[in-house]
């Protein structure tokens, strides 16, 4: 089956001449749930609002849906629903006219019960009628992905969905992200917390000033983001290591005095204590050690090494 | 064409003024009341008609034209503005929608609050003047050909204004002025030959000459350049929306 959004050599130089994005290439599958995991200011936002239809692209080509976001501007958009990154809501509206609102502006005739069941799933029933300035942010939050959902999308955006939120909205929206995903529909988070791309997503892009740097399933990504180090410090440096420590695929360091025993912090097992077991049968004794996780700083910056 | 979408943004702007339904009618009310008793009173006892039409009534064309340029354009800019002010336009900008329809939709509602208003100043003329319209077809197109058009304005004032105070500055520094110098409160043969000649490169003039020709059957200027200049001006801010959305102007990055 095609893509549900196809991102085609996509660059966007801003009118300041800043370049947001560079030269993106980006498949999304019918159904996932994908995350855009980058620091502050990677161009996150810059990419979701172009394929939304709020930024101009500078080069490239978008499809949603398999209609073009320019020349097929209508089908492409009635497809899609945003919640944006900033609480932008109006104020003297009440919560029942602006979602109607969404849904009229998004080509849709009228269904009460359609809204009347999305206000219930977000806990906003009991404030239909509540203006939504007298509403808490993380209110707004909700009446803004409830906006986002009156038109029944095949795709929705999250912009960093929990910047701000708490424990409760939170976790009412994850729920609400899977019962989604499990209807059908596309859901695509940006977000620059791990956790949250490895709590949620099915896939994970990767992206560092304007470029995607990788894109991977979740489990392959956090195997790399989950591998750990043991550096062993050794009494007597070694020349080479036995071969009955093969399989544990080490490293000798600094002129044979450390020990480098990179592990899975996922796996079942890390190995460490049959390591430990067999470097003393083996008679190598050590006098310090430690273990080290590579952040997601580090990773970022290795990957753009790869790729340079 | 989003029909859905052109009726939500159309409702959703008159909503607004609904919420401020005294404001909207009481304030036009008082004011035209006052204009009556000012200009009527006061200026009518001493030029008891111009043309053979009695002062009272003579200025009620210009003071609908005076309300309708106001409004019209502060409605619409401020109609535009807000959203783009407060971010909500971004739901704007991610609809399937034409510029078209959110032209039809923003420009539509505020065309249609001056109309209203129109209407409630010339209800409230008549309390205090006789008013016969002669040609009543032609005024209730001149309404609405300067509602719209000057809502298409004020559309454009608000895609332009990049803070509130730029919003007020068009009406304020451009428009009043241009309409009480055009004739509103007095017919152009009372000029001096210079201020004449001055007052017809004012294009508000055409505006009332025409409007006021379909009430008394007499205009400073012709129907048809009246009804040109409307229609140039209508023209002129068609082709700047159009070039203003193609563009992304103030709307898309
Ligand atoms: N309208 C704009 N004009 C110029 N630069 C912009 C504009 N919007 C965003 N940027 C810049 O583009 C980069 C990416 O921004 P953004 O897409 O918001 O990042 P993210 O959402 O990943 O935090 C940032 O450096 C930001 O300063
Ligand atoms: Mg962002």
């Amino acid at each position: 089956m095609p893509s549900i959004i196809s991102v085609t050599k996509l660059s966007k130089t801003y009118s300041s001449g800043f370049q947001a994005l560079r030269d993106i290439n980006l498949e999304i599958r019918r159904g996932e749930i994908f995350a855009l995991l980058g620091p502050n200011g990677a161009g996150k936002t810059t990419l979701i609002s172009t394929i939304c239809g709020i930024v101009r692209p500078s080069a490239g080509t978008i499809f949603a849906d398999g209609h073009d976001i320019v020349t097929d501007f209508r089908a492409a958009r009635a497809k899609i629903g945003l919640v944006p990154q900033e609480l932008t809501t109006d104020a003297f509206e009440t919560v029942w006219a602006t979602v109607s609102f969404s849904r009229g502006l998004f080509g849709k005739p009228a269904n009460p019960a359609y809204i009347e069941t999305t206000l219930k799933n977000l806990s906003l029933w009991d404030k239909k009628d509540s203006r939504i300035m007298t509403l808490s942010g993380g209110m707004k939050r909700r009446v803004l992905i409830a906006k986002a959902l009156s038109h029944e999308p095949q795709i929705l955006f999250l912009d960093e969905p929990s910047a701000g939120v708490d424990v409760e909205l939170r976790q009412d929206m994850w729920r609400l992200v899977r019962t989604l995903r499990d209807s059908g529909v596309t859901i695509i988070l940006t977000t620059h917390y791990i956790e949250e791309a490895e709590e949620m997503a099915d896939r994970v892009g990767v992206i560092s000033r304007g470029e995607l740097i990788l894109v991977e399933e979740k489990a392959e990504l956090m195997r790399k983001l989950g591998r750990k180090q043991l550096t062993l410090q050794l009494q007597a440096p070694l020349e080479r290591l036995p071969p009955e420590l093969d399989a544990y695929r080490l490293d000798l360091a600094r002129q044979g005095t450390e020990l480098i025993y990179t592990y899975d912090t996922r796996g079942e097992r890390t190995g460490i204590t049959a390591l430990l077991r067999d470097l003393s049968a083996a008679g190598i004794r050590f006098k310090d050690l430690q273990t080290s996780q590579s952040s997601l700083e580090d990773i970022f910056v290795g990957l753009l090494r790869e790729r340079a | 064409m989003n029909v859905h979408a052109v009726r939500a943004i159309f409702g959703f702007e008159m909503a607004r003024t609904r919420r401020t339904l005294l404001q909207s009618i009481v304030a036009p009310v008082i004011s035209t009341s006052l204009y009556f008793v000012v200009f009527g009173a006061a200026i009518g006892s001493r030029i008891s008609s111009i043309e053979g039409v009695p002062y009272g009534a003579f200025i009620v064309p210009g003071l609908v034209m005076l309300s309708l340029l106001t409004q019209s354009i502060a409605n619409a800019s401020f109609g535009i503005y807000f959203p783009r002010f407060s971010g909500t336009i971004y739901e704007i900008l991610s609809a399937p929608i034409s510029p078209f329809e959110i032209v039809l939709g923003y420009v539509g509602a505020a065309a249609t609050k001056s109309i209203a208003l129109g209407a409630i100043i010339l209800l409230t003329a008549s309390l205090f003047v006789p008013l016969r319209i002669e040609h009543p077809g032609w005024m209730a197109l001149f309404l609405v050909l300067t509602a719209g058009t000057f809502s298409l304005f004020g559309f454009i004032i608000g895609l332009w204004a990049d803070g509130f105070e730029k919003l007020q500055l068009v009406p304020l520094l451009v428009v009043t002025p241009l309409t009480f110098l055009g004739g509103s409160f007095y017919s152009v043969d009372m000029l001096p030959p210079a201020w004449r000649t001055v007052t017809l490169f004012n294009p508000v003039l055409y505006l009332v000459s025409g409007f006021r020709w379909s009430f008394f059957g007499q205009a400073d200027v012709s129907v048809g350049a009246s009804l040109g200049m409307t229609l140039a001006f209508l023209v002129g801010c068609l082709a700047l929306v159009t070039w203003m959305f193609r563009t992304g102007y103030r709307l898309k990055n």
